[in-house]
């Protein structure tokens, strides 16, 4: 039987399927982002001076902007090589024989590990010299120079106890057997050990890239001229207006996520394949 | 004391074994002569595993001797390099190299530890294969093996060494019942051509069939041996008929 009503309680409801946030494709996600941040902006600029758009000024400083975020590509990457290399030393020393060697390696790997980076960084910034006297060579110190090396300290440790972890997660049975066929302890380590242990190094270590890369803003604080240095100048130079402070900033933070963003998704995609073949 | 072949190959006099204050070995004490296979058989955490472990020197023992070809192990100065190219081992998890092939797992202890070269030990690892029945697989992973394959080529894998003696710790506790039978087939080959093993098994029909001698552990020590037409039947410690009762 059906009644005929013109109240709608009494019709039959189909529920729509609830249509999430996370649902969104990262291009979604990036665009409500962008109006998100340059919405206000508009409101502001109709009712401040109408010269330029905030828009049309962030465009011409883009330039600048995208030069000094290169230049903090850059220290990620010099800080990732530089910390790596001491880090997988620490790492193997932290698995050294040698009490000595050991306790030293695990000493400076927690020491470093549980140390703030900015206070790390200062570190580096106010302790090393500006330049070094090798005899007769002067070697210069620049900032860029110190941040890297500021930088490059918690990830040494970071990268140290990596190399440790994936090491004893391997099965006690590959030392056991390679042991066995009489390998020596150096020949188990770089035949057998450390190339199964590459691929389960990869994902916290491209997981550390990304967390570096978005700390080399610090070295703002300490005066070196990447991005954050120089959209605190533009800024100022366009006389500090606060409507500018939204675009920005987010174009800033829209750089960071363009580029951190895949290496996450990227990472995820290694893990998930790994797994599989664990 | 220079060793020759009419003595004991392997050698265990009073070992004593403990971790930490848990005593495993307590005094064992067994021979075993060239191209002869013992099997060693006794309920679980009497101390099978660690025994054979100590042999080869994954395990260090406390007090005791142990003499493989007259060579002490017991002993801090000891190479252990060239113990463990006299004594090859076989594991229940076959500890196969996963990021190797099954043919390279079985020539890179050659080619690396003996210094062979690689040609050569490439056509040994080959004939290992096809004798353990793998022909075909060398280009495998470990991981696209059944476990009875993978334990095949471990045994394979120690072979290539060419080691005097072999030590199977429980090889086919871990396999499919299905896959157990090749493995002990494999095995059996082996002990038939004079090879000396020494093996800690839960399978006692294969025990029966290929040992020449078979121990009955408890508690870390050796309650009664025997070949095994008499161990079998004439079982006279109570501990042993008990153990028998339960896994004939």
């Amino acid at each position: 039987m059906r009644y005929k009503t013109d109240l709608p309680v009494m019709m039959p409801i189909t529920p729509r399927e609830p249509t999430p946030f996370i649902g969104l494709k990262p291009w979604q996600i990036l665009l409500i982002a962008l109006l998100a941040f340059v919405g206000p902006s508009f409101a502001f600029a109709q009712t401040g001076i109408p010269i330029l758009t905030p828009f049309a000024i962030l465009f011409d400083w883009a330039p600048l902007l995208l030069k000094g975020f290169i230049f903090n590509l850059v220290i990620s990457v010099s800080a990732m090589a530089l910390g790596t290399a001491l880090g997988a030393l620490l790492g193997l020393g932290q698995i050294s024989l040698s009490r000595v060697t050991r306790g030293f390696a695990w000493f400076v790997t927690q020491f470093f590990r549980n140390a703030p980076w900015l206070v790390l960084l200062f570190f580096a910034m106010f302790l090393l010299p500006f330049e070094l006297n090798l005899f007769v060579l002067k070697i210069p110190f620049p900032d860029w120079f110190k941040a890297i090396l500021g930088l490059s300290l918690p990830v040494m440790a970071n990268v140290s106890e990596i190399v440790r972890g994936a090491v004893k997660s391997l099965p006690s049975g590959q030392w056991e057997a390679a042991e066995s066929l009489a390998y020596t302890r150096r020949q188990t380590l770089w035949l057998i050990i450390l190339p199964q242990c590459v691929k389960r190094m990869l994902p916290p270590w491209m997981n550390l890239y990304s967390i570096l890369t978005m700390a080399t803003v610090l070295a703002s604080i300490v005066g070196v001229s990447e991005v954050m240095t120089l959209t605190g100048q533009a800024l100022a130079a366009e006389g500090g207006r606060p409507e500018l402070l939204a675009p920005f900033y987010g174009f800033v933070l829209l750089l960071f996520f363009a580029y951190c963003y895949p290496i996450a998704r990227f990472t995820v995609r290694l893990e998930r394949k790994f797994a599989v073949i664990d | 004391m220079s060793w020759t072949p009419a003595d004991p190959m392997v050698s265990l006099r009073d070992v004593h074994k403990s971790f930490g204050t848990l005593k495993v070995l307590n005094g064992v004490s067994l021979d075993v002569m060239k191209g002869d296979v013992i099997c060693i058989i006794g309920p679980s955490g009497s101390g099978k595993s660690t025994l054979i472990r100590c042999i080869n020197a994954l395990n260090d023992i406390q007090k005791g001797s142990i003499l493989v070809e007259g060579q002490e192990v017991n002993d801090p100065n000891l190479n252990k390099l060239e113990l463990r190219k006299k004594v090859g081992m076989v594991f229940q998890q076959y500890n196969l190299f996963p990021h190797k092939t099954a043919l390279q797992n079985v020539m890179m202890a050659p080619v690396r530890v003996l210094k062979h070269d690689k040609a050569k030990a490439e056509a040994a690892a080959r004939a290992l294969m096809k004798k353990v029945r793998l022909e075909g697989k060398e280009d495998a992973y470990p991981g696209e093996l059944s476990g009875g394959q993978q334990q095949r080529v471990a045994i394979a894998r120690s072979l290539a060494m060419q080691p005097d003696v072999i030590l199977f710790d429980e090889v086919t506790a871990a396999l499919d019942p299905e896959t157990v039978g090749e493995v002990l087939q494999t095995i059996k080959d082996l002990a038939e051509e004079g090879m000396t093993c020494i093996l800690v098994t839960h399978e006692m029909a294969f025990a029966r069939e290929v040992a020449d001698h078979i121990y009955f552990t408890d508690r870390g020590v050796i309650v009664e041996h025997g070949p095994p037409a008499t161990f079998f039947k004439n079982a006279q410690d109570p501990r042993t008929k008990e153990f028998l009762s339960q896994v004939l």
